[in-house]
């Protein structure tokens, strides 16, 4: 299913960044104590949690318990396996 | 607990026209090391490891499977999605149709039907954190098999990405083992 490339756009970027703080997250989990990370994982989750109220506004909840606007938008398509993710990857 | 998120870890495109990967494609979604394995493996290892640091990354690398999971089952459903009863007997998935119709089913890329014999849990984190080692060195030989039999370039760069997961779980897993040992370690003399 195609949606808008502004839509694509964001949430390809919040995929990226949400990637990276599992990433990171895995590191720290067996370096607790490397402050430079923390700072780093500090930073990328701020960012992802702004962008993520950026898309949930625009274009619908990422999580159910952010499903009601005046809606209930949770149901709505596309799923995450009926995108056209389009090439390159991010 | 676990809450889904409507998105996936990274966006599973298909250029499409090889519809035989589809087939070798399951052996990541319910073969011996595949990603649904890797998840039930470290989710079910966890209760018993003695330290904070392997506990959070059985949890984190497990909770990952699944979303691996999800990857390799998009990929499929894309695939699969528009092909013809008959475009799928000739590339080898006609059994899977007529037992599963389009519906992604947990089995090899043989057929066979995943099982909790394909995981081990042996109540000792030395020996749990060895098996997981060797599970993430499975699955990325079997990511470069797949990689080696596809041409389509949405498939390969999905399969690259989830190939150099396998590398980095290995590591982590690695430095749970030392930290684990060198737990164990001081507990025995101290
Ligand atoms: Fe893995």
């Amino acid at each position: 299913m195609k949606i808008s490339k502004d839509r694509l756009e964001l949430l390809k970027e919040i995929m990226a960044l949400d990637f990276s703080l599992i990433e990171l997250n895995l590191y720290l989990d067996t370096h607790p104590e490397d402050e430079k990370a923390l700072m780093v994982f500090k930073q990328y989750s701020c960012k992802s949690r702004e962008l993520k109220e950026k898309y949930e506004n625009q274009f619908g909840p990422l999580t159910a318990s952010n499903g009601a606007n005046r809606e209930w938008k949770w149901i709505e398509d596309p799923w995450p396996w009926e995108i056209d993710y389009e090439m390159g990857g991010r | 607990m676990w809450i889904y998120e409507k998105k996936l870890q990274y966006p599973a495109w298909v250029e499409g026209g090889d519809l035989n990967i589809a087939k070798l494609l399951f052996a990541q979604y319910g073969g011996p090391d595949s990603e649904l394995s890797a998840g039930i493996r470290y989710l079910t290892q966890r209760t018993t490891m003695p330290i904070p640091q392997a506990k959070a990354i059985l949890t984190d690398i497990g909770t990952e499977e699944l979303a691996h999971w999800e990857i390799i089952g998009t990929l499929i459903h894309k695939i699969i999605e528009k092909a013809t009863p008959k475009q799928l007997e000739e590339a080898g998935i006609g059994p899977h149709y007529i037992q599963h119709g389009k519906d992604l089913y947990p089995h090899d890329a043989a057929g066979v039907p995943w099982t909790a014999a394909y995981i081990q849990a042996l109540g000792d984190p030395i020996t749990n954190l060895h098996e997981d080692m060797a599970a993430e060195q499975k699955a990325r030989t079997t990511y470069e098999h797949l990689i080696q039999s596809t041409n389509d370039k949405g498939v390969i760069e999905t399969l690259s990405f989830l190939r150099q997961r396998e590398v980095v779980h290995f590591q982590r897993f690695g430095e749970a083992l030392r930290l684990v040992q060198e737990y164990l370690d001081r507990k025995m003399y101290y």
